[in-house]
């Protein structure tokens, strides 16, 4: 069999993806328009932010699908089968699938070809360099998409005006109450918004309103709305809507069998559907009819939850009903309103605006009974009613995932966490704004996730920290007795031993503390596979003066020490013995170095590029902050390794995004990524927060590490942790202070910046702490002769060698 | 009074006792590397004061670190672990409680008016 695919955009990616999955074994020919495979259409505005077109790309289909690009269907010969593009190919088909979407809508006004439209990354190109040298631009529409171009227009540094000709801004999503709430949340952004008035004409460098108010917009941004790019159909003699959209049956289907029609183009059921759930159903219907099931679309609901300009905006069931209950904080910013029917017992829909909590857990529950009274509903949150779904309830609107498919998931197929419900049912892997529902079903459907640390506790790590931090508990003796069994292992006690370190930070060897550490804590050096140590010093933010370089190089000729620069941008000393340890850091700390944590569950680095200090792109000091953040720090133990790096504008040569936190320089100040890493599963970091000053940049990496400190498991890097917690809900703790605890987190920060001490150089003047460092306790004048070097490229290499026979 | 990790026949006289070093020598909960003729020996003191002597060479990774390994317990067995890859090894019979292939030497202990006495013989 031979499918012919015309476009190329999300809704085609999800019908070959959806063929392949289900064992598909004919030929697929994809034809599509724009210059690149299909791409998260979604998360466009992101490509303005940095995230790069390779990263929104979708993985390529199986190798069954032949895809050409920079092509398109021109004609439809349904009498033969075949198309015809406009490059003259001609291409037969069994059956065809028109996923040609929707073209921006430009209304026919004076000058409208000066503007720009908002829907691919060559329209984002084409704004992007249009802005540069701008200074003012205007946004028509102030709908969804209006509202994310003009926080582009604005993340590009342009004076921002939208205009909507509805009465309030985003009148398809919110009632007049919630348009006025979002207004104010733009408006304290520095947009100026203009409603109730259409365009008259653009002019050079300027807009002129309906009204006569002219405007000055140097780029001018059409966003009011899309039509379905239906001609194909249209010449084809297949019927269309009145107002476009070609018309599909139940199974996707034309009125010609051999032609489907999904995604925006199609009309089904009299609607047209703009949004990526309903349309990745329909891709799902039509590629289960054409393998010859039976699956139906009968509509979708029209739910909304996004994140515009950093406001979180939710609708979802009906905009209207009987009765509803409001509830308005126009000084916090907040709008929440549900509907219910008139016997106050069934809920309708909502909208939220500035919290979009309630959108999570309710939405599921339209149609049905109430769980609560609706005011309580209103506040619901993960503290709040539980609230227990059906089976047939949505939780993933995005990929059509049910509460029983999840439920099957984890009864049948073995899920017992979210990675594993994602990977199995796909739920949460578009806009993830259901995660948090996937946890509670995990919980509710008796899914113990064991968190024992290990045989010693069982308790997880945040839980003993908890412990620790409330009862002040300052020993692992004291600990293990009251709380655990046993004398420990290598499990619970580096995890104590950073507990304590986290809250307290005494010196890593003090005491019973001592008897903790791992080896590399141990003798605050790395392991090496000979039973030799490497020697890392801090070297902030990379810079170094030409005199410390030649102490390391001293320092490194004297103990015969081989010499390798790092990934962290500094420089690591290896085959020093235990012995040798206290004699090489005292040469260090008497040079003005300091331990660099390279042995530690603690800070790393931070990376930096040169900056506009040097570099004639840079925009901002990042050797200055990666310096500053490096010494602010330092020495903080946590449950894994810390990476970070800070890049002085967008080119981002220090690879911030793949940090535990990166900094990158903009314009007006830094963006914070969080969440990145390299190592097995790679990941680049997540923009947590924009256009931050010095001051807000570091209180927010403060929030962040010390609530990361608080609550990720044992050695859960941040991607892992906030994959687990999800980046809204750690937005929501550390910007907004949901939890009341910021104050707590920003203490415990400046407790540890102000505690900090070198602990090389503590060690070095404690002869107690000394001691350790001996080859032979009955012997320390010897060296252990199993440490056996040759020579490679002029340094020494490891060699094992047998010594004795135990 | 200080209790011995591994009893030694009370009629066996004819052991060759060497010393190491102070028993206070010794931090509680962590090991010490001793060279005795040419053996590389680990001798650690545990969290209830007993003192054992293994062999300083973990089998798996070759390299002579047993004595700075994590010590603990896993159930009632005190163990250390090597800082290599985290093998877990018993400290009274020397097996390997992760591979039961795999064993190190142990040795007998004592301690005689506070110095830590082995015998390798």
């Amino acid at each position: 069999m031979r499918i012919v695919v015309a476009g190329y955009g999300p809704t085609a990616h999800r019908l070959v993806e959806t063929l392949a999955r289900e064992g598909f074994t004919g030929t697929i020919t994809v034809i599509g328009e724009e210059p690149r495979p299909a791409y998260d259409r979604v998360a466009l505005t992101s490509y303005l932010k940095g995230t790069s077109a390779a990263e929104l790309t979708f993985p390529a289909p199986g190798a069954s699908a032949r895809v050409l690009l920079g092509d398109r269907v021109i004609s439809i010969d349904r009498a033969r089968r075949t198309v015809t593009t406009r490059d003259g190919h001609e291409e037969p088909y069994d059956a065809l699938v028109l996923a040609t979407g929707s073209a921006p809508f430009v209304p026919p006004v004076p000058g409208a070809d000066r503007a720009f439209v908002y829907r691919t990354i060559e329209d984002l190109d084409a704004i992007r360099a249009a802005s540069s040298g701008a200074a003012t631009g205007v946004v028509v529409g102030g709908g969804l998409l209006g509202l994310e171009a003009a926080d582009a227009l604005r993340g590009l540094g342009l004076a921002t005006h939208v205009v909507e000709m509805g009465a309030w801004l985003m009148p398809r999503q919110v009632d007049e109450g919630g348009g006025a709430v979002l207004r104010g949340h733009v408006e304290r952004l520095g947009l100026t918004v203009h409603t109730g008035t259409g365009l008259d004409r653009i002019e050079d460098g300027r807009v002129v309103l309906a009204g006569g108010t002219a405007i000055d917009a140097d780029v001018v941004v059409f966003s009011a709305g899309v039509r379905p790019r239906d001609e194909l159909a249209r010449r084809a003699g297949l019927p269309v809507g009145e107002r476009g959209g070609v018309v599909v049956d139940e199974g996707m289907r034309t009125a010609d069998p051999a032609v489907y029609a999904v995604g925006e183009c199609a009309l089904a059921g009299g609607m047209v559907y703009g949004l990526i759930g309903p349309c990745n159903a329909m891709a799902e219907v039509a590629a289960d009819r054409i393998l010859g099931g039976s699956a139906s679309f009968t509509g979708a609901e029209e739910s909304t939850k996004l994140k515009l300009l950093g406001v979180d905006v939710a609708s979802f069931g009906r905009l209207s009903g009987a009765l509803d209950v409001t509830y308005m904080d126009p000084v916090g910013g907040v709008y929440k309103k549900l509907f219910v029917s008139d016997d106050a017992r069934t809920l309708l829909g909502g909208i939220c605006v500035g919290d979009a909590a309630p959108y999570t857990l309710l939405r599921p529950l339209v149609g049905r009974e109430l769980t609560a009274s609706p005011s309580d509903l209103l506040f619901a949150s993960a503290g709040g009613p539980s609230v227990d779904l059906p089976d047939d309830a949505p939780v993933c609107s995005c990929n059509n995932v049910s509460r029983g498919e999840v439920r099957a998931a984890i009864a049948e197929r073995g899920a017992t966490d979210v990675p594993a419900l994602k990977k199995c049912t796909r739920a949460g892997t578009s806009c993830g704004s259901c995660v948090p529902a996937l946890a509670s079903i995990l919980a509710a459907e008796g899914v113990v996730q064991d968190k024992a640390l290990c045989e010693h506790f069982s308790h997880s790590r945040a839980e003993l920290f908890d412990i620790v931090r409330v009862r002040g508990i300052t020993t692992f003796s004291r600990l293990i007795a009251e709380h655990g069994r046993g004398r420990g292992c290598d499990i619970c006690k580096p995890v104590v031993a950073s507990i304590l370190a986290s809250l307290d930070g005494g010196h890593v060897l003090e005491g019973e503390r001592a008897a903790l550490q791992d080896t590399n804590d141990h003798f605050l050096a790395n392991i090496q596979k000979n039973g030799t140590y490497s020697v890392v010093p801090r070297i902030p933010g990379g810079e170094i003066t030409p005199e410390k370089l030649i102490v390391i190089g001293e320092v490194a000729r004297d103990f015969g020490l081989y010499t390798k620069i790092t990934g962290g941008q500094r420089i690591d000393l290896f085959g020093a013995r235990v012995e040798e340890l206290p004699k090489i850091w005292k040469r260090l700390v008497d040079a003005g170095f300091e331990s660099g944590h390279a042995y530690g569950k603690a800070l790393r680095t931070v990376k930096s590029c040169v900056g506009s200090a040097w570099c004639r792109y840079g925009v901002q000091d990042s050797v200055g902050m990666a310096i500053a953040l490096e010494l602010r720090y330092r020495g903080l133990r946590s449950p894994h390794k810390l990476k970070a790096a800070v890049s002085g504008c967008a080119r981002e040569c220090a690879e911030a995004r793949g940090k535990d936190f990166g900094v990158i320089a903009t314009e007006s100040g830094w963006n914070l990524y969080v969440g990145g890493n390299g190592g097995f599963t790679p990941r680049h970091a997540e923009l947590l927060a924009s256009d931050l000053s010095d001051e807000e940049l570091v209180r927010t990496i403060d929030r962040f590490l010390m609530f990361y400190i608080r609550t990720a498991d044992r050695l859960q890097r941040t991607s892992a942790w906030i994959e687990r917690i999800g980046l809204d809900h750690l937005r929501d703790v550390v910007v907004r202070d949901s939890l009341g605890i910021c104050a707590d987190l920003d203490a415990a920060m400046e407790r540890h910046v102000g505690g900090y001490f070198d602990e090389w150089r503590a060690t070095v003047e404690d002869p107690e702490k000394l001691r350790r460092f001996a080859s032979f306790v009955n012997a320390p004048g010897t060296p252990d002769p199993s440490i056996v070097f040759e020579t490679r490229r002029d340094q020494i290499s490891p060699v094992l060698v047998e010594v004795t026979r135990r | 009074m200080t209790l011995t990790g591994r009893t030694t026949d009370p009629g066996d006289d004819t052991r060759t006792w060497v010393p190491i070093c102070a028993y206070t020598d010794l931090i509680p909960e962590r090991g010490a590397a001793a060279l005795v003729a040419s053996d590389q020996i680990a001798v650690f003191r545990t969290f209830d004061g007993r003192v054992y002597a293994v062999g300083n060479r973990d089998p798996f990774s070759r390299a002579y670190v047993m004595s700075r390994g994590i010590v603990g317990t896993r159930g009632e067995e005190p163990v250390v672990v090597t800082p290599m890859h985290k093998q877990v090894f018993s400290l009274v019979t020397g097996a390997c409680l992760d591979d039961p292939e795999t064993a190190i030497p142990t040795y007998p202990t004592r301690v005689t008016d506070g110095t830590l006495e082995v015998s390798v013989e």
